[in-house]
């Protein structure tokens, strides 16, 4: 991108989005620190460009799967950061209640449909829901987001070609970070993800998953398309994971020098270096950074300050014929 | 209504739904052709191939987009061809369907049923002939039912289709020929279970193919002046406590009878219920009538070794007298 064709106003709007997503996991990871947040958190620091820049063009009817590193893409679908915090903290008002947790986060009023901590699960369940869009009818389009690692898992395959098979409204997002877990991708893959897509007849394309303005507008021109009845489409965006696979993970299994070299191509850094040189005051990018970091510090301590679910809650929603009923007194 | 087959009053159940709500469809393998066992014969000719979706042998894919499916407001009857199948799809049901309500805190429900076709048939082996059902019992979230009538598949399925949570609906597959009655009784409803037999003696609970052993035993039984009660208990979650410890109450004998492998099989979880909340009510020990945990073999001879026998009923009984 050449600062001459830049749309200065739309850039700085998804840096605000970056800036954001970066800040309430530096408070979600200062909160595992302090043992607020519990259980395993899984920060996409470094990817905040995909999730910014594929869910710009979507519709807050639209639906999204996500997954156990999803909360960037949750909040770029709408969600917003205070229940988003409370449900990372496991307490009450939290999306889910403080039952699901990082990795279950899900806000169905605005199309999110869950993050997923099985790797891959998402994928059959975004066809099944763009499916159910097309057996419905109207021009929702799903959105299915999951790593690289996923492609190695049978639903990659069987969803894939579901989608393919029935022509159904779905984009599929890989969201390549170099790593399943601890292990390097490319040491336990054979092949090509963009040529496997394109083999369960996918049409696929690639995009550099640090530049968030060229993943929008290529997830533009390929939500267009799904949402036009071409049938699904994938989407292969780089980038790289700059902390490790938990919060907790220092990651000392990657080469020396890696992650530090991978740091100057740090999403909001690009963001940022190209509003620079387009004009925009430090003053305005410093208010941007300030405010997003504002906005997550206070779900931070609202969450901090709010109560535990009531233990009630631990045999609300099991089903509805048979649940175990709470104890007496409960 | 009419006299059909356990084949027919599934067909008809599922025919009905989809007539009554167009957010009922159906997915699995050769449905269109009406299904490996012929029980979604015509269903194409009505209702189209979108409704009765033909899908590629992909369990996962089929019992994944159903939940995603049932998440984006319709309500999706798959199918499994065989129980054992549905092994290929484990996560989608127990980590996927099965949790989405709660983990989600209520924010969706996930209106699911999903047919398995269970049981022994006809040297069908070890990969086409087993019977889980307790292990989905274990899960919650789920409600497990396993009919063994035409009156029951109709009205147990139709049930199902109506509920809003996940259900695994197991027909047994020696009962597709099955004829009987099938009417509207309004006593057919998830978790309660049916008198198959009444009788004053001893209390036989089994479900799906195993009670029309029982009630052959029970022919047995009394000619020689022993009444079997046997109780279909039709849901295994929930089950029928109440209809159970009942009929308990009055025989004191409890045996509990099924196809399934005895180790970890759901008529431990009767017994031992029966056991903790109405040990008074025993008048002998109760006892589980059950498959050895051997797997199912193919030689005719060998396959049944793996079956509980109305002989073995009828021995049993009278060991308790």
């Amino acid at each position: 991108m050449t600062t001459s064709n830049l749309d200065v106003a739309r850039l700085r709007d998804r840096r605000r989005l970056m800036l954001r997503i970066r800040a309430f996991e530096e408070a979600a990871i200062r909160a595992a620190d302090e043992k607020l947040v519990l259980g395993a958190i899984h920060p996409s620091v470094g990817q905040e460009a995909v999730a910014a820049g594929v869910c710009a063009p979507l519709r807050r009817d639209d639906l999204l799967l996500s997954t156990h590193r999803g909360h960037g893409q949750t909040l770029a679908k709408g969600a917003e950061s205070i229940p988003m915090m409370r449900e990372l903290f496991g307490r009450d008002g939290g999306n889910c209640g403080g039952k699901g947790g990082s990795m279950h986060i899900a806000d169905f009023s605005v199309g999110m449909l869950g993050a997923n901590g099985v790797v891959g699960a998402n994928i059959n369940i975004a066809a099944g829901a763009a499916h159910a869009v097309k057996l419905r009818g109207g021009d929702q389009i799903v959105v299915c987001i999951f790593g690289d690692g996923a492609t190695n898992r049978g639903p990659f395959l069987e969803g894939l070609n579901w989608a393919a098979a029935f022509h159904l409204p779905v984009l599929f997002v890989c969201e390549d970070n170099g790593y399943a877990s601890t292990t390097k991708t490319g040491d336990v893959a054979g092949g090509d993800i963009v040529a496997r897509a394109e083999a369960l007849g996918v049409p696929a394309e690639n995009v550099d998953g640090n530049d968030v303005i060229a993943v929008e507008e290529v997830s533009q021109r390929l939500a267009e398309a799904v949402r036009a009845g071409a049938g699904p489409r994938f989407l292969l965006a780089k980038t790289y994971r700059l902390l490790g696979h938990t919060s907790v993970d220092k990651a000392p299994y990657r080469p020396a020098g890696e992650a530090d070299a991978k740091w100057a191509d740090d999403p909001i850094l690009r963001a940022t270096e190209l509003l620079q040189s387009a004009g925009l005051s430090e003053a305005d990018l410093k208010a941007d950074a300030d405010a997003a970091t504002a906005e997550m510090n206070a779900a931070f301590e609202d969450a901090k300050a709010a109560p535990w679910p009531p233990v009630a809650a631990a045999y609300d929603d099991v089903q509805d014929l048979g649940a175990e009923l709470a104890p007496a007194g409960v | 209504m009419a006299k059909m087959s356990y084949r027919e009053a599934g067909r008809l159940a599922v025919a009905e739904a989809m007539r009554a709500d167009p957010t009922v469809w159906c997915l699995g393998e050769d449905l269109g052709r009406g299904g490996v066992f012929g029980q979604y014969a015509g269903l194409e000719d009505e209702f189209g191939s979108d409704r009765i979706c033909s899908t590629p042998i992909s369990e996962a894919a089929i019992m994944g987009a159903a939940v995603g499916a049932a998440m984006a407001g319709t309500r999706p009857i798959v199918e499994m061809r065989f129980a054992d199948f549905a092994l290929c799809a484990v996560d989608e049901l127990v980590n996927q369907a099965a949790k989405a309500r709660y983990m989600f805190g209520g924010q969706s429900k996930v209106p699911l049923t999903v047919r398995e076709p269970m049981g022994m048939w006809r040297s069908s082996a070890a990969q086409h002939s087993q019977s889980l059902e307790a292990w989905y019992a274990h899960i919650p979230g789920l409600v497990v039912v396993a009919p063994s009538t035409p009156q029951d598949n109709y009205g147990l399925l139709a049930a199902s289709i109506a509920l809003d949570d996940p259900v695994v609906y197991m027909e047994h597959k020696n009962l597709w020929d099955l004829e009987g009655e099938v009417t509207d009784d309004p006593s057919v409803q998830l978790g309660k279970a049916r008198v198959a037999r009444a009788g004053g003696d001893c209390t036989l609970v089994a479900w799906s193919g195993q009670v029309h052993v029982a009630l052959e035993s029970a022919e047995t039984l009394a000619k020689e002046g022993v009444e079997l009660e046997v109780i279909d208990l039709r849901t295994l979650w929930p089950w029928d406590e109440a209809a159970v410890a009942a009929s308990v109450a009055k025989t004191g004998r409890l045996i509990v009878a099924h196809e399934a492998v005895g180790v970890g099989g759901f008529g431990g979880e009767v017994i031992a219920t029966i056991a903790e909340k109405h040990f008074d009510l025993l008048r002998r020990p109760p006892m589980r009538l059950a498959a050895p945990r051997i797997p199912i073999s193919y030689a005719p001879d060998l396959e049944d070794q793996a079956r509980v026998t109305a002989g073995q009923i009828v021995a049993a009984v009278k060991g308790l007298e």
